[in-house]
């Protein structure tokens, strides 16, 4: 190991990756990224040469065509991507505004139930969606909101895994600030929209940007709750192309890239928040 | 509420006025926070808790699409094995064999990469961490198609490997004793981003003091390595072992696209069970018996984390 070599103390950061690590990185990196870009190259690649025994390992048939009779053939394609992002854009903007709310008043505030309340939320984490699903749809089918984009986002509304982390961040935030707030005459929601959400900002940022993916990507309740064509989301829709086009890969292919450009934008954009995310226990894989 | 408050001594001795007093200081107490808690009380209220309970409630009884009033107490849970010349319990070995298998190649791949990271600057950390992260962030339909297709029979990319050693192809998801192990191999491959992440911050976070004065003892690097950083990354291991056994209890999403289809009783898992039964044959009331089973087996590990847990590393 590195470390063994007579490195000064306060040197130890030093890094001197040896190959071996350096290969192991490399590869297990190629590893990791090879779906995605097997996906691409599919996906730019004619059918004609896809389907062939030796597969061009790089673009060298490069051509735009699956794309054009994806778009042409899966007539609802930009319904579902818009479907997919009113559902995730809205869902978001809900858990910032509730689980915030929630956050605040289970960190700062003292009322009675406030811990048993508090807990049992939580409580609700370890329940699986399969559990819930069957009432869930029920009371969706009577409500008559299956196929409306309101049975996905109703329920998605706020999560306690929010709540639980805006508790925590606010809780780090001095108290002497909101009875100054308090004294100076501001109203209680005052306090919340002047002084509160201001200093959260950060924390926001995070649970909007993992809500956002974990919502875009929700695949197991839109795919019950949408049943006519035009309201799939998109992880429904791209998974319903290969029903229907069978054995014709490049739609297939094409649909999945053009699903997955948004998030790997989003992720470029964002990547020091979504590690953070990460370390807070927020985002899964 | 308002019972904890009329529950104090004296309660009864009050005149009304005084109660009508009381009650308003109470709600201009406490209004406030009751009034920032009822959004999030309400989602939970009508989209989690009542389901969950309406869920065992349905899982008691004969329900086939609409409950016909009878109440049969655990015979769906007993049909829940035997239905379908008991899938069922496939669904659980195949699941619980995912489990294993996935999770312990899980944390031992994030735990060396963990440790390879740790020597790289931080530009390259947040390079590879990037790669490892990015394939978590699509989802998982879209990983899974691609997955489908590198299984290809015929075109696959694997196969086409195969063939460069001279070997015959393999049908990946088609050959029922296969297939299993195809879905456990392409999670295997799946980099367990999280756990990278998690295990990278843990390491960083110990003292350097503790490695110099164990290179003063004369510890060697794998020793270090074994008595010093595994005992303190401890706490990360058990949390990150209980979300990936989490996670792959209710592994559906990729199974559904690999194999839409699907392939018998070879590899049905617990959730597939579950969205067959329940949404394919509307057998609601013995979906529901399996939903609860699942539910079994995540608070048993939650359980057992939670014991475990209590021991905390001291520095």
């Amino acid at each position: 190991m590195a470390l063994r070599l007579s490195v000064p103390a306060r040197k130890r950061t030093r890094k001197r990756l040896s190959v071996g690590t350096w290969i192991a990185l490399v590869i297990t990196a190629i590893i990791s990224l090879w779906p995605l870009y097997w996906l691409l190259v599919s996906a730019v690649t004619p059918t004609l040469y896809t389907m062939k025994s030796t597969p061009d390992l790089w673009p060298a048939h490069f051509s735009l065509i699956n794309f054009q009779r994806l778009l042409s053939d899966a007539k609802y394609y930009w319904n579902w991507m818009g479907n997919s992002l009113v559902v995730a854009l809205s869902i978001t903007l809900f858990h910032c505004i509730f689980d915030t709310l929630a956050g605040y008043t289970f960190a700062k505030k003292k009322f009675p139930g406030r811990t048993i309340i508090f807990w049992a939320l939580i409580a609700t984490m370890m329940v699986p969606a399969y559990v819930t699903v069957i009432p869930l749809y029920l009371i969706s089918h009577d409500l008559h909101l299956l196929n409306t984009l309101w049975a996905i986002i109703l329920p998605g509304m706020a999560s306690a895994f929010g709540i639980f982390l805006m508790r925590q961040y606010i809780q780090t935030l001095p108290t002497e600030l909101l009875d100054a707030a308090r004294i100076d005459g501001c109203s209680e929601w005052g306090i919340f929209m002047r002084v509160v959400l201001p200093l959260c900002k950060p924390a926001i940022g995070a649970l909007a940007i993992f809500t956002f993916v974990q919502h875009w990507n929700d695949f197991f309740w839109p795919l019950i709750a949408m049943t006519s064509t035009s309201s799939y989301t998109l992880t429904v829709g791209v998974a319903s192309l290969q029903g229907e086009f069978t054995t014709d890969f490049g739609i297939i292919f094409a649909g999945a890239t053009l699903a997955a450009l948004p998030m790997i934008m989003f992720f470029f954009i964002f990547q020091r928040s979504f590690l953070e995310g990460v370390r807070m226990g927020a985002l899964k894989g | 509420m308002s019972g904890v408050l009329l529950g104090s001594k004296g309660a009864a001795r009050r005149s009304s006025g005084q109660m009508k007093k009381a009650r308003q200081g109470f709600f201009k107490k406490y209004g406030w926070s009751y009034l920032f808690i009822l959004p999030s009380i309400l989602v939970f209220a009508i989209f989690t808790f009542a389901p969950a309970i309406w869920a065992l409630l349905i899982s008691f009884q004969h329900y086939f699409f609409r409950w016909n009033g009878q109440w049969v107490g655990f015979k769906n849970y007993v049909d829940a094995f035997t239905f379908g010349d008991g899938v069922f319990g496939r669904a659980i070995e195949n699941t619980l064999y995912y489990t294993v298998i996935t999770v312990t190649a899980s944390i031992l791949i994030a735990l060396a990469l963990a440790g390879l990271l740790q020597r790289c600057n931080k530009f390259w950390r947040t390079v590879f961490l990037g790669a490892y992260y990015l394939p978590a962030v699509t989802s998982a339909v879209i990983v899974a198609i691609s997955w489908r297709w590198i299984y290809n029979g015929e075109f696959g990319l694997f196969n086409y490997l195969l063939g460069l050693v001279h070997l015959a192809p393999v049908r990946w998801l088609s050959d029922p004793n296969i297939v299993l192990n195809s879905i456990v191999l392409s999670t295997i491959l799946t980099v367990p981003a999280t756990g990278v992440v998690l295990f990278n911050a843990a390491m960083s976070g110990v003292p350097g003091e503790l490695y110099e004065a164990a290179r003063i003892d004369g510890a060697g690097g794998i020793r270090q390595w074994w008595s010093i950083t595994l005992p303190l990354i401890k706490p990360t291991t058990l949390y990150l072992v209980v979300i990936y056994t989490i996670y792959s209890f209710q592994v559906f999403d990729k199974v559904f696209v690999m194999l839409p289809s699907g392939v018998a009783d070879s590899a049905q898992f617990i959730v597939t069970q579950i969205y067959q039964n329940g949404f394919v044959s509307f057998y609601f009331g013995i979906a529901s018996a399996q939903g609860f089973i699942l539910l079994l087996m995540i608070a048993s590990v939650a359980f057992v984390q939670f014991r475990v847990l209590r021991t905390d590393v001291e520095y």
